[in-house]
């Protein structure tokens, strides 16, 4: 598994997927937003976690228009692998990779806390580690995270089964108060139709070490490993 | 962006600038004695810029005039410290290779007035002064204070101010690990905000402000100046009025985005080696940062402001010189590797100009449009600050209360449920919430803790890391309440594993002119002082910040402790939360039950007064070393400092924590004192019976205090025959007090 994961300006958690990845085994490099092409051979792209231009515009949407970025849809369009985390799923959905956005928090605050997901199905590249339906801890971190999209699109994502994780409670059970920031369907995460793009919310890469809340994350990182 | 600047700009025309009269004089904060001196200094009137120049360098946030004079008495050198006080933060020796560097500063005048961007910049300016020498970041603190939860500003600025210290820290990506949130009405006009930061860098590999060598340029780096701050230190030394909210052209706006960019910049070129000197530009801007370079170096310095990158065409000298606006440094660059560094900066999309150069004058020479606007002795504008040993009246010392003479108007049950849920002791999720507290995937003891515990990079060492001041005890009695600020930071270190190294101090005090408020100063730091030397924590960086007053009315005295310790495996640190059902619950140290200045007098009696515990100092140590020698034994799974709110609330925040219950019984029966007694010097641990038995034996054998008093298990706590309380009611009340409190009423999202 050879990983790139772009650097933009203003990327926070580049060295925390760094490290998720480099423990699963694969093999990871930084890549830097203004260059036109991933290295020779990248299995998998991942935009990670931050505030990519200071959020100044709308989340994500300068980095979804930065020169890496041609790269990076070139690489989905051939099949390739793309996790986009936090500020990458706004990425993703600014680049035109993902449908829909990301709202404000519902009680317009950042929050930044341990939160569950319930894994929707795990026969996918991001999720073969786990099992289904298993409520994994995780963190999470961000202002924006409210998923909304056109009731069209979250039909179609719901019907083509690409709601990738929902928050849950640790029992594992969707909604409600485990919502941390109101989106639509308790949404944390979503697939491509292809299931090779996935963009979530939650950090994954933060619960890794059994030190440091819990190894919940790993999962995600092990899947992907395996999966190139 | 509310913050406008452009109504607030001084009455300067570019051409033909205001004449210096006694009026501009003291509008620029300098008193007739203080003009007198300058006149004296440089031997004629001084320019419209350099009187601005004076005014920056000589009020109090930057000379410290009242201050440096006590300050000078603390102690600040230990084997373990590289850089003492002076530099932009302060540095000690962690082993290996490593340093820490860490500093906390204020930003109270501004939060109040914006809080949002006063609390922003704060975070802001204490970052840079960690990267500025050469460390990553990677913990930030703070401490806050606000006024009465009535006073109707109150929900206003702890809104502002939490969202501002997320918005900022959040952004630049470094955790945000801990901190101190509490109310009192003496704040009511005028809050605290004081942030910290923590940085790792190699001890090889440290970067000052001392300028070296004639003729090299000298190099400006980061954002373009605005108009944005001028005056901001100026404020920052002067009383607030009722028209404080006018000054608020005088906030800085901050950036965190390109913090960011010139964190990595700056990183970048110092692993390159092309920096010889480099200073942030904090407070007083352009000035300061240059007079420091050059004062600190034997050098003159000579700008050149056409050059300085402006946001706004038509600024004046003068307005460029006492700018704050954020997110700029001031190099000295290796001349060979010049070209290197712009690459580098330019990569990050920051500005990069060469202003000006140093020189063998020891003058400072401003020039703009061809024209000097400047030229002043560089060295005494700092050394011949004014320097004042101001009157200060000893504190008179409170009488001691008598604890048993007391009513106890409320059950224990009710007294707990009361004591867990009041502003000070409820539960501060609210506030850390909204702080990435997680990034970098270090944080082994998140907020919510006694210590946070940061580990570095892979470990097994990591950072303990805490903020701690009780403002009643320094305001009853200075001295007390100064020792026992310290001795807090050092235990709460403790309890987690950590062994205390050196601390970082924000003197936070009212109008040093009056000689109560300066009695109270001067106590205080005689006791800060005797504590650092009894517990071998020097204090290698700090921030002094007086005038916190409205209209007359000072605020408690609030010398906030920053403290830093080593854990030397952070596998063996241990949090407060009681893990599991059956273990023993021991208590280290003992009390005779000291209610004066506690929280239960306030509360349940609402009450103030008394003298505070008292703190022994060597008791203080031996118990302290007792402890970290059991967590690095691995021989306690859970430990926990007595401090607001005594024994009980401990218990119950243990309890809370772990979700296990307990069955206790205090030493002194079950007087309300035994349970909310603030006696110091002590803690609570949970060990398995056999460790437990171990422990009794190690500390018989050293001749400490030590004694089984409870047993963890069941849903409830249990103290003695007088409250039975589940813990899940305890929790219920601890954690919903700040969200309602926030909501005002509505209910909480």
């Amino acid at each position: 598994m050879k990983a790139a994961v772009v650097l933009f300006p203003g990327s926070n958690r580049e060295g925390d997927a760094a490290r998720a990845l480099r423990q699963a085994g694969a093999q990871t490099s930084i890549v830097w937003h203004a260059d036109y092409d991933l290295p020779a051979g990248t299995d998998l792209v991942v935009l990670p976690g931050g505030f990519s231009y200071g959020d100044y515009l709308r989340c994500g949407a300068i980095a979804g228009r930065a020169h890496i970025m041609e790269a990076v849809r070139r690489h989905a369009a051939r099949g390739g692998l793309v996790l986009g985390i936090c500020n990458g799923f706004q990425i993703l959905c600014e680049s035109g990779l993902l449908p829909g956005v990301l709202m404000r928090n519902r009680d317009l605050r950042f929050v930044c806390k341990r939160q569950h997901l319930r894994v929707e199905r795990n026969d996918t590249a991001f999720t073969r580690a786990y099992r289904l339906h298993q409520a994994i801890d995780v963190a999470i971190a961000h202002g924006e995270g409210n998923y909304e999209a056109e009731a069209e699109t979250i039909e179609r994502l719901e019907g083509e089964g690409l709601v990738a994780f929902r928050y849950c409670d640790a029992s594992g059970k969707v909604g409600g108060a485990a919502n941390p920031n109101g989106s639509t369907n308790d949404i944390a995460g979503i697939y491509s139709e292809k299931f090779n793009v996935l963009g979530m919310m939650p950090h994954p890469e933060n619960l890794i070490d059994p030190l440091v809340g819990g190894v919940d994350g790993r999962g995600l990182f092990e899947s992907l490993s395996r999966a190139a | 962006m509310t913050v406008q600047t452009q109504s607030q700009r001084p009455a300067t025309e570019p051409a033909n600038e205001p004449a210096i009269t006694p009026e501009l004089v003291a509008q620029h904060g300098l008193k007739p004695d203080e003009y007198q001196r300058i006149l004296d200094l440089i031997g004629r009137t001084p320019t419209f810029t350099e009187l601005g120049i004076f005014s920056a360098m000589w009020n109090e946030h930057c000379s410290y005039k009242s201050s440096r004079l006590h300050l000078k008495k603390l102690p600040t050198k230990a084997p373990w410290v590289i850089q003492g006080p002076g530099e932009n933060a302060g540095v000690i020796d962690i082993g290996d290779g490593q340093a820490c560097i860490f500093k906390m500063e204020s930003h109270n005048h501004p939060s109040y007035i914006e809080p949002y961007q006063g609390a922003a910049t704060g975070v802001g300016g204490i970052l840079r002064d960690v990267f500025t020498m050469g460390a990553r970041p990677i913990a930030c603190l703070n401490l806050l204070r606000f006024g009465s939860i009535d006073h109707p500003k109150t929900r206003h600025l702890v809104s502002g101010v939490v969202a501002g210290i997320g918005g900022y820290g959040n952004s630049f990506g470094v955790p945000t690990v801990g901190g101190s949130t509490a109310f009192h009405a003496s704040y009511d006009g005028n809050i605290l905000v004081n942030a910290m930061a923590v940085g790792l860098a190699r001890t090889n590999e440290i970067f000052y402000a001392a300028a070296t060598g004639v003729g090299r340029p000298i190099v400006y780096l980061g954002s373009k100046t605005g108009r944005d701050g001028i005056h901001g230190a100026t404020m920052a030394s002067a009383e607030f009025d009722e028209n404080s909210d006018e000054k608020r052209p005088t906030v800085q706006v901050g950036d965190p985005f390109s913090e960011k960019l010139l964190l990595e910049a700056c990183l970048e070129i110092m692993a390159k080696g092309c920096v010889v000197a480099i200073q942030d530009m904090g407070a007083a801007g352009l000035t300061s940062s240059a007079v420091e370079m050059g004062a600190k170096g034997n050098l003159g310095v000579e700008l050149d402001l056409d050059l300085v990158p402006c946001r706004e065409p038509g600024m004046t000298a003068y307005e460029m010189m006492l700018s704050e606006s954020q997110e700029r440094m001031l190099m000295v660059l290796d001349p060979e590797k010049e070209e290197e560094a712009e690459a580098i900066f330019r990569k990050w999309g920051l500005d990069f100009a060469v202003i000006g150069k140093t020189t063998d004058t020891l003058r400072f020479v401003i020039k703009h449009h061809g024209k000097v606007k400047a030229d002043l002795p560089i060295k005494e504008l700092g050394d011949e600050a004014p320097l004042y040993d101001r009157p200060h009246v000893a504190p008179v010392k409170p009488a001691k209360l008598d604890s048993a003479s007391l009513p106890a108007p409320l059950g224990m049950d009710a007294a707990l449920k009361k004591m867990v849920a009041c502003p000070d002791l409820a539960s501060k999720r609210w506030v850390w919430e909204q702080y990435d507290h997680l990034i970098l995937g270090n944080s082994v003891q998140p907020p919510g803790g006694d210590a946070a515990v940061v580990r570095i990079e892979d470990g097994p060492k990591g950072l303990a890391l805490t903020t701690d001041v009780t403002p009643r005890y320094c305001y009853a009695d200075p001295f007390e309440g100064g020792k026992q600020a310290v001795a807090e930071a050092w235990r709460n270190i403790t309890a987690v594993g950590g062994r205390p190294l050196a601390l970082t101090d924000n003197l936070n005090f009212g109008n040093p002119e009056k000689p109560d408020i300066m009695g109270q100063f001067v106590a205080c730091l005689e006791g800060v002082g005797e504590a650092c030397r009894a517990l071998d924590f020097p204090i290698v960086s700090g921030n002094v910040s007086l005038y916190n007053e409205t209209q007359g009315k000072g605020i408690l005295p609030t010398p906030a402790i920053g403290g830093v310790g080593l854990v030397p495996d952070v596998a063996r640190s241990v949090g407060l939360a009681f893990r599991v059902a059956g273990e023993k619950i021991l208590l280290v140290g003992e009390g005779e039950g000291w209610l004066g200045q506690s929280i239960y007098l306030r509360e349940i009696l609402g009450r103030e007064e008394g003298a505070p515990p008292p703190v022994d100092l060597a008791k203080e140590k031996t118990h302290g070393d007792f402890v970290r020698a059991l967590i690095g034994d691995g021989m306690v799974s859970a430990v926990h400092d007595l401090s607001d709110g005594g024994l009980a609330v401990a218990l119950a925040e243990m309890a809370m924590a772990g979700g296990v219950g307990a069955t206790v019984s205090a030493p002194g029966g079950d007087s309300a004192a035994s349970w909310f007694g603030e006696d110091q010097g002590r803690y609570v641990l949970a060990a398995s019976q056999d460790k437990a038995d171990e422990i009794l034996r190690r500390a018989a054998q050293a001749g400490l205090p030590v004694a089984v008093i409870g047993e963890t298990g069941g849903d409830s706590l249990r103290l003695g025959a007088a409250a039975l309380v589940p813990v899940r009611e305890l929790r219920d009340a601890h954690e919903g007090w700040m969200p309602a409190y926030m909501a005002g009423g509505r209910k909480p999202a």
